[in-house]
């Protein structure tokens, strides 16, 4: 008898052994097809390795919000030294281009027509009142900038370098010194890479999870894996697993491409941008699953990932409009997008060169989200067997 | 008498209000082949769902290949295999990499599932499709190859969600030649089906109205029983008293 039970006892780790082997194999089995399927369509393949590039090209050096070809007239009753000193000045910035003198009665003409967006204007007399400025006296203004501000965001840019450029003549006491600090050339792209690996990480994940995984419902062989004796939790894992192999390749893109094309500086150190994306990238996972949980087609899963996740992190995260400028509602909403901590903590990593131990808040953010994510779809999927 | 590979006794599943599959209960056979009848909305798929493991009785209790459907859902997943009315193959793998797959989903070993792909490939006469599509087959090839890995792991039952939904007659008639295959073969087959010329092939028949069990025997027993003529005719009585709408 005692036999007996030393040997039922003893089966017990082998069989604890083989069982595990069993289930390593079914898993591996689940994430090989998912891969093949995802390695066969190769249209969603190239358009996943494609986006990344095309948008970082894209905001690194077509869409700008650096002031570029400004077309500049001048207004001079007199031309004096002083004024052709200016002049000169604006002619050889790259930033702006020189069309030429105009008269008063020309202004209107000229900016209505689109010739040029900016007018500087300089007063009679303009060097003898600049000597009275030199000499301390007080003076009324002497140099007035007409500018084209159709489009908001490049005339306040424009304007603010003009005034730079004609401050060292206007006064050499220079009131104020500004220097911009971790972007000093006011590139725009630093600004915009942060909040594409937002997005694409949004898109590859959420979207392309949530719409494999309702894509199995609808064509039934979710149905014919819940019977197998696959684990429900494992068959998501064997989902998952190929999209976070392919955003780390995504991620290694659009790192290699922003610091050698866009040579945006990332200071703050690889491994922690790397850590707070792969955060991330689980974070947007678990997102997709949830979504997949919820809705029953392609379609619905595409409007819903979507329309209904992209947007909002489009417009609240900060990526395209800085948080501080929102109404106070939509900056308390802003709070829950996601891609707002991310993109935040990735901007200081990147830009400022803050080290990881800086950008804990944003960590820990994302780290609760996830955690609160993906233990909800797990609850509701569980559910939804019942 | 052959041994009980299905046993269910008093079998109940509510969801809310709503009583789906109302106290049934029944024996199946070792090698049988079991027709389940009902019509759209009789509870037949809520009824199959419990004998897969995949949803838990509310009441009564039941055995399937001899483990309990209240606890052992798991276990159970282990020695059925299932095919569903809809399509249950991966399109954008081949032929043989399906198959590769739901060996590996129930851990066969790599050599095991060598030789039973080849086999499974040969007795279908598919060796020479091994790396096609299972996109590019034709429906009824796609369906017979999914019955044919059901069986991949030697399930003592193959439960079919109607499977023959869509397909041709001559292609109905070869998925049912194999079926009786199966069933010779000790394998136990548990098939819903609309097709009433189907249910006439069933070894017996069970007829299901409203969550309830209303007939049970042999094709021929029941047609007597009923006074009718054909399996059509001794369902549309049936159906004809049902309270339940689609």
């Amino acid at each position: 008898m005692p036999g007996q039970w030393m040997k039922s006892f003893a089966c017990w780790p082998a069989m604890h052994k083989e069982e595990s082997k069993v289930m390593k194999n079914n898993l591996f089995a689940l994430v090989k097809k998912e891969s093949l399927h995802i390695l066969r369509d190769k249209r969603t393949m190239l358009i996943v390795i494609l986006i990344p590039v095309v948008l970082i090209v894209l905001f690194g050096f077509a869409i700008s919000t650096e002031v570029n070809n400004v077309n500049v007239a001048v207004v001079a009753p007199d031309r004096t030294n002083g004024v052709n000193d200016a002049v000169n000045r604006i002619a050889h910035n790259d930033y702006f281009t020189f069309c030429g003198y105009i008269n008063q009665d020309q202004i209107d003409q000229q900016l209505r027509s689109g010739k040029v967006s900016a007018v500087i204007v300089f007063a009679p007399d303009f060097d003898r009142r600049l000597e009275q400025i030199y000499a301390g006296l007080p003076s009324t203004p002497i140099i007035q900038l007409i500018v084209d501000a159709s489009d908001v965001n490049s005339a306040g840019a424009a304007t603010a370098y003009m005034q730079e450029i004609l401050l060292g003549t206007a006064s050499q006491q220079a009131m104020f010194e500004t220097r911009m600090l971790f972007n000093p050339q006011m590139k725009s792209a630093y600004n915009f890479v942060p909040g594409i690996m937002g997005l694409i990480f949004i898109l590859v994940c959420a979207m392309m999870t949530s719409v494999s995984i309702v894509r199995e419902k609808e064509v039934g062989t979710m149905e014919v894996l819940l019977v197998s004796p696959m684990r429900p939790t494992k068959v998501f894992f064997a989902k998952m697993i190929p999209y976070f192999v392919i955003s780390c390749v995504v991620l290694i893109i659009i790192l290699l491409l922003s610091y050698y094309l866009l040579h945006v500086p990332m200071s703050g150190g690889v491994w922690g941008i790397f850590s707070m994306s792969l955060l991330y990238v689980l974070l947007s996972l678990s997102l997709g699953l949830l979504v997949s949980i919820v809705v029953k087609t392609q379609v619905a899963a595409l409007l819903l990932s979507g329309m209904v996740m992209m947007l909002p992190m489009l417009l609240l995260s900060g990526m395209l409009f800085p948080i501080e400028n929102f109404p106070k509602f939509f900056e308390v909403l802003s709070n829950v997008v996601p891609a707002r901590w991310y993109i935040e903590g990735i901007r200081k990593m990147m830009i400022q060169g803050s080290p990881f131990v800086a950008v804990w808040k944003e960590f820990a953010i994302l780290l609760g989200m996830t955690v609160i994510f993906f233990g909800v779809s797990l609850i509701k999927f569980n559910d939804k067997l019942e | 008498m052959s041994e009980t590979v299905i046993s269910v006794r008093n079998l109940t599943k509510r969801f809310g209000d709503f009583t789906a599959v109302n106290n049934i209960s029944f024996d199946v056979y070792q090698g049988e082949i079991f027709g389940f009848l009902g019509a759209n909305g009789a509870g037949k798929t809520t009824a199959m769902r419990m004998l897969c493991g995949l949803s838990y009785p509310t009441s009564g209790s039941g055995t399937v290949a001899g483990f309990n459907v209240m606890r052992e859902g798991e276990m159970i997943k282990r020695h059925i295999g299932y095919m569903s009315q809809r399509f249950s193959l991966y399109n954008t793998l081949t032929v043989g990499e399906n198959i590769k797959l739901f060996a590996g989903i129930y851990g066969l070993s790599k050599q095991v599932t060598a030789k039973r792909s080849d086999e499974l490939l040969a007795r279908l006469k598919f060796s020479s499709e091994r790396n096609t599509l299972v996109k590019a087959l034709p429906l009824g090839w796609k369906q017979k190859l999914a019955f044919a890995i059901a069986g991949i792991h030697r399930p003592e039952i193959i439960f079919l969600d109607e499977p023959t939904g869509g397909v041709d007659p001559v292609t109905r008639r070869q998925f049912w030649e194999m079926i009786y295959e199966a069933a010779e073969g000790g394998t136990t087959i548990f098939v819903t089906t609309h097709y009433m010329d189907e249910a006439e092939y069933c070894s017996r028949v069970s007829i299901m109205v409203d969550g309830e069990v209303r007939a049970l025997d042999t094709p021929t027993r029941l047609k007597q029983q009923f006074n009718a003529g054909s399996m059509d005719e001794v369902f549309r009585m049936l159906a004809r008293d049902a309270q339940r709408g689609e």
